[in-house]
């Protein structure tokens, strides 16, 4: 991987993500002429006064902002924390919800919903499942001292979201079928449709906290891709590092999960293709990696709201798009698989 | 001559299970220590007790003749490096950034390497001789390059005491020669070196001193010559040898 063609990456990967945003604010119900975006802009961030209908100035500010900087947020957020698991469970096929933090977020949230609470419960509920359910499976991983502890974390995380996910089966049988089994499907499928201003505002302080440590750690973390025993040959106290990048990783899920319910594959994908693009040297695997996250989703839920008549869940897009994707990476990139 | 890494008593086991005990080494600078011993005889047991990455059940090892068990991990790094059998790349890095990686304990906990470091990295590259491969990817190596390589982010660690676990295991014959001759050209320049291997041969070629462990945690220890004989060998692995000298050299000759 050369200077040039890193620097090509990220080029071509900024300029996607800003082309992806302008049509994203451009297209929908309302399409929105490019002439009124670029007087908006000028007029919101450079205190210019051009004439601007108020109705596009609504669907701006209103209705599709929130929405797109909720794309911007939550894909970059499953991206950043993909790209840590991955590299801390030394394994490309890993997710953000590996430890659990997406089946206990979902829990979370269909209690709230079962129990009928506002939604601003509801997304509390959806962010403490996210880290309670992260918090037993480390506990559980943690106390199991006589095999591997990377072992032990995937075992635990696999055995404890099996149970969350009987659990939210259990409330979904016993759910009301018109009221609340509809918006718990909802949930589950993830949508950024709902998302306000006020949501955002929630999330971001919790992405941002979790992405500080990621970066200042972010030389560290390349050592978590040797053997434990290498990594603390070479002078790195593992268990501590690899607790706080749970931490770092869960934060950022958990926050990203209670703004737009389950939204798989950007974290698994994303990564991957920040990779194959720039190699796995964290300190700038990270960035790239959150850009391609920021563009993925913001293009699925564009699509989301725009090829059909109604919505198409954002989370059945993913995967549509994903699946074909990460089979083309398999066949054709051997490197990227290591 | 200072003692860079030293063990009093040691005792070392998993928990639960004692492997050997007893243990009294002293390595300065310019040693080689070659540890032989059969399959399952705690030669990789001993090793992670020596770094510290398992704590020792009796006794205790000494840096620079500073208490091993009371450093931090940092301390431990800048004083004592390994280089590990087999060493299972998942991810694509570079040699460079693998060696890179060695410079850790001299990063402090939020900084990326610097100038510094590089240096340090690009010059243990050159002194292993493998310039040619610092752009490649280590999981493309082969096994000879890659031991060069993981022998190189020892060196870019800045320790002078190194300890390599069986650095020849599946290297075809001329890089097992290669290694050996790095070992010994390393204990020149001061390194004190511990190395593993499963040919007693190799003791003769390269250690100072020899660590025979056998089954059950007996240990003879000494130069080669007094440790590599037919009676002790077979003692340790239950087949004839003859240890033969050529044109001077002293070799092992298994009895079929």
């Amino acid at each position: 991987m050369t200077r040039r063609s890193r620097v090509l990456a990220y080029a071509l990967a900024l300029a996607a993500l800003l082309l992806l945003t302008a049509f994203a604010f451009a297209v929908g119900r309302f399409p929105l002429a490019l002439g009124d975006l670029t007087a908006l802009a000028a007029n919101k961030l450079f205190g210019a006064s051009y004439a601007v209908p108020a109705t596009a100035e609504t669907v701006v500010l209103q209705v599709r902002g929130p929405r797109i900087l909720a794309a911007l947020l939550v894909g970059a957020a499953l991206a950043a924390a993909g790209t840590a698991y991955q590299g801390m469970f030394r394994n490309p096929l890993v997710s953000p919800d590996i430890l659990g933090v997406s089946a206990g977020a979902a829990l979370g949230a269909v209690l709230g919903i079962f129990f009928s609470q506002s939604a601003l419960v509801i997304q509390l509920g959806a962010f403490a499942g996210g880290l309670a359910a992260v918090a037993v499976v480390y506990a559980v991983g943690a106390s199991v001292r006589r095999h591997d502890p990377i072992l032990a974390l995937i075992l635990a995380g696999v055995v404890i979201g099996t149970l969350l996910g009987s659990m939210i089966a259990l409330l979904k049988y016993l759910a009301d079928p018109y009221n609340q089994l509809p918006a718990i499907t909802f949930w589950l499928l993830g949508s950024l449709a709902t998302v306000a201003p006020v949501d955002l505002a929630f999330a971001a302080p919790f992405a941002l906290a979790g992405l500080v440590p990621l970066y200042l750690l972010r030389w560290r973390m390349n050592l978590l891709s040797l053997s434990d025993d290498e990594a603390r040959a070479l002078g790195v106290p593992v268990g501590r590092l690899r607790l706080a990048v749970v931490c770092a990783a869960t934060l950022m899920t958990a926050a990203a999960v209670a703004i737009s319910g389950i939204i798989g594959w950007v974290g698994l994908l994303i990564p991957h293709a920040a990779r194959l693009l720039i190699g796995p040297e964290f300190s700038r695997l990270l960035p790239l990696s959150m850009v391609l996250g920021a563009a993925f989703l913001l293009a699925v839920d564009t699509l989301s709201r725009t090829i059909a008549p109604i919505e198409v869940p954002p989370g059945v897009l993913t995967a549509l798009i994903g699946t074909p994707f990460f089979l083309w990476l398999f066949a054709g990139a051997r490197r990227a698989w290591q | 001559m200072a003692v860079m890494l030293e063990a009093r008593g040691l005792g070392y086991g998993y928990p639960g299970r004692a492997v050997g005990r007893g243990l009294d080494l002293a390595l300065a600078a310019g040693d080689v220590l070659c540890v032989l011993g059969p399959n399952g005889g705690g030669k990789t047991t001993l090793f992670r007790t020596l770094l510290g990455l398992l704590p020792a059940q009796a006794g205790e090892v000494l840096l620079d003749g500073r208490a091993l068990e009371a450093m931090p991990r940092g301390d431990i790094a800048r004083r004592v490096g390994y280089v590990p059998q087999g060493h299972a790349a998942q991810f694509a890095f570079t040699v460079r950034e693998a060696v890179l990686m060695g410079r850790t304990a001299h990063i402090s906990l939020f900084a990326a390497p610097g100038a510094a470091d590089r240096a340090a990295a690009d010059r243990a590259i050159e002194a292993l001789g493998i310039g040619s491969l610092a752009g490649r990817v280590v999981t493309e190596l082969s096994g000879g390059e890659r031991q060069l390589a993981m022998i190189a982010r020892a060196l870019a660690q800045g320790a002078r005491a190194l300890v390599l676990d069986e650095p020849t295991a599946s290297l075809d014959f001329g890089n097992q020669v290669r290694v050996l001759r790095e070992i010994r050209r390393l204990a020149a320049e001061g390194y004190a070196v511990v190395f593993s291997t499963h040919d007693p041969g190799q003791a003769f070629l390269a250690a100072s001193r020899v660590l025979l462990l056998a089954q059950g945690g007996a240990l003879r220890q000494g130069t080669p010559d007094e440790v590599i004989t037919g009676e002790n060998l077979r003692a340790v692995y239950g087949v004839e040898v003859r240890v033969a000298t050529v044109d001077g050299a002293r070799a092992c000759l298994p009895v079929l």
